[in-house]
């Protein structure tokens, strides 16, 4: 079965009706908003990237490339392969809890999805730091967890997990599972099932049908779920600060340090450039990968 | 479902009813007096000045301050900061319209050498001469030219004698391998250096870099001994018992003796900071003589005492220490007793040396 055979899911005759001149006018909040508070900072920060630090912090306007030669120190790219690491770990492990929840939501009669997906937002309903202080209570050493455990006999001594990188890796999931579990689901409620009958119908193993019908299909579901899961995960730092017990550094921690205690704005600028640049080049590289390779696929 | 014209004068009428009563809402919550107290203080004249303070997160008691709100007749509005460095950035990013501000004692040295502080009115505020004398003639402002000293204390060694016999009278406990993640450290760089400095047999302002790269080799063979790195919730990891020994300011220590009564305080022998967040009027400041009149009363001797009881910090005024009840007045976390005070040391600004404290500071986390 060739992914590439399926009628693509949205007919070709299908235009969107232009849009009259006038209404485009409603844009224009959204757009003074996205300058203002987007654009202008982002400017301002490209701006302070090239100055330098004053000695009691403060920005000295002579132009310097220093901030960016000092990006590549090998104790900062240390900092940042650490989080590239540990963003990795969390959107793997989003990608295996959220996908079987997700293709489980999608596969529901609709009057009984509503009930899930908002099960999956209800956690958003509460502020984040509040939420990670309630992991806190249940990750430490006479909290819930420890209780259980200790309670249904399986373990001697209290496991001691709060205050670890896996403690920092459990906060990013649980924090970001539902933007992995929201794309995925819609993605595989436009799947049609009937494909995958196909698949069984043809003799298709099981991992043929998932790697060859499933997740093909649903590759746009996984790329956004991915994505919207990895760049938080990249520059968490209250994660990383509370539950990590601030014993490691993420990049968001190390940027945060630059501007608040160190007072180098220049250097913390770079820094967060840097970031936003290469997350903004890897996704380029691979969209561009993906278009090559669907032409190179539909071509041939 | 579109309302009929008989129908919509009254569920306009309804909206903004509703409205009204929600701005009530909101407005009784937010003035402190209540919806009356806002209505007496319209009717009895022009609108009350308002006074911004600026200060840190556990400072802003409610009682001290509404008891100056209606003695004056004004309204303070406390906004909070959690650290020096943050307030120094806020400030540098441009926040303004603050009046008073609790800097620590070296960015007191900061802001005068960046120009953000008033000169204040000793005229006004009488009660700068209560001020503990040791607390006087500091380097960073010898004639509280633009500070004067307000709660004040040490860092030192928050233990549960519970769980560890002996006092813990060398900052070597914090090394010691028994105690392995029961240990926590305060977050925060140049205070973490200090105790590896001082085990040294260092100052905590050292600035020369091999000294500096000696700290952090102590301090990167403590790492795996510590649980957690923090400066804000180690209250509750004593109080819980999650960790024996804590790094921390004696205030904060003072209040988890109170949640756990096994908890005491221990200013270990090789010497440790001492520190005074001090009362400043910003060069900004809109109204800088209300600002002279609420210092004077934030160091009046009852109010200080008030304070000390209520926050568990020490207040600088010396004729309030006498007021204050027993069991805070001889609490070494709070009022240091006399015989610690040679080993105590000042923090000032490093310079320079900052980015050598902040790069080993990285290196130390990413050990």
């Amino acid at each position: 079965m060739n992914p590439d055979a399926v009628p693509p899911d949205r007919p070709e005759s299908f235009r969107a009706a232009p849009v009259p001149r006038r209404s485009s006018l409603l844009l224009l909040p959204a757009l003074a908003w996205l300058g203002l508070f987007f654009f202008v900072p982002l400017a301002l920060m490209l701006a302070i990237s090239f100055a330098s630090r004053g000695t009691y912090g403060g920005v000295v306007w002579t132009l310097s490339l220093a901030n960016y030669a000092n990006v590549l120190d090998p104790l900062y790219v240390k900092v940042f392969l650490r989080s590239v690491l540990l963003a990795s770990v969390t959107t793997v492990l989003c990608l295996a809890l959220g996908f079987p929840i997700a293709y489980y939501i999608a596969r529901l009669p609709a009057r009984r999805q509503g009930i899930w997906l908002l099960l999956v937002m209800i956690p958003f309903w509460t502020n984040f730091l509040i939420r990670t202080y309630a992991w806190i209570f249940m990750l430490r050493t006479e909290g819930l967890m420890n209780q259980v455990l200790a309670g249904l006999g399986l373990i001697g001594s209290p496991v001691d997990v709060l205050y670890t990188e896996m403690a920092i890796v459990i906060g990013l999931v649980y924090g970001y599972l539902p933007f992995m579990i929201l794309p995925l689901s819609a993605a595989v409620e436009r799947l049609p099932p009937s494909l995958v009958e196909a698949a069984w119908d043809l003799y298709a193993s099981r991992w043929a049908v998932l790697w060859r019908v499933i997740v093909p299909l649903t590759k746009p579901g996984l790329v956004a779920g991915c994505t919207l899961v990895f760049i938080p995960s990249l520059g968490a730092f209250m994660t990383p600060d509370l539950m990590g017990g601030a014993r490691t550094m993420m990049i968001g921690n190390l940027i945060q340090h630059e501007f608040l205690v160190a007072r180098d704005w220049p250097f913390g600028s770079a820094i967060a450039l840097v970031l936003m640049v290469s997350v903004l080049l890897g996704l380029a590289i691979y969209l561009r990968a993906e278009r090559a390779g669907t032409r190179l696929a539909a071509g041939g | 479902m579109s309302p009929s014209k008989s129908q919509w004068p009254w569920k306009l009428v309804q909206g903004l009813l509703l409205s009204a009563l929600g701005l009530l809402v909101v407005y009784q919550q937010r003035s402190d007096d209540g919806l009356m107290g806002w209505l007496s203080a319209r009717l009895a004249g022009g609108p009350p000045a308002t006074l911004h303070y600026f200060t840190w997160s556990d400072y802003a008691d409610k009682d001290v301050i509404q008891a100056f709100e209606r003695e004056v007749g004004v309204k303070v509005v406390v906004d909070t900061f959690g650290s020096n460095e943050e307030l120094l950035a806020k400030l540098q990013s441009g926040a303004g319209g603050y009046d008073v501000v609790v800097p620590s004692d070296f960015m007191v040295a900061i802001m005068v050498k960046q120009d953000l502080l008033a000169e204040l009115d000793l005229d006004r505020i009488p009660n700068v001469r209560l001020v503990f004398e040791r607390l006087q003639h500091l380097p960073f402002d010898p004639d509280n030219q633009y500070s004067i000293p307000y709660l004040w204390g040490t860092v030192g060694i928050g233990y549960d004698s519970a769980v560890v016999p002996a006092p813990p009278d060398s900052w070597e406990a914090l090394w010691d391998p028994r105690y392995k993640r029961k240990i926590s450290m305060l977050n925060d760089q140049r205070e973490v250096f200090g105790v590896a400095l001082r085990t040294l047999g260092q100052s905590v302002n050292a600035v020369e870099p091999a000294v500096i790269a000696r700290a952090k080799a102590k301090l990167a063979s403590q790492k795996d001994l510590v649980k957690t790195y923090t400066s804000e919730n180690y209250q509750q990891l004593l109080a819980y018992g999650e960790v024996a020994l804590a790094h921390g300011w004696g205030g904060t220590v003072a209040r988890a003796m109170a949640e756990r009564p096994s908890i005491k305080y221990v200013i270990p022998k090789e010497g440790a900071t001492v520190w005074a967040d001090c009362l400043v009027v910003l060069k900004t400041a809109p109204h800088k003589d209300l600002a002279m009149r609420f210092i004077n009363y934030l160091l009046d001797r009852n109010v200080a005492a008030r304070t000390t009881e209520r926050l568990l910090f020490a207040t600088s005024n010396r004729e309030a220490q006498v007021l204050v009840a027993a069991q805070y007045r001889d609490n070494p976390a709070i009022y240091p007793p006399d015989s610690v005070f040679d080993r105590l040391e000042w923090m000032t600004d490093v310079g320079e040396a900052a980015r050598l404290y902040d790069r080993a500071w990285t290196e130390v986390k990413l050990q």
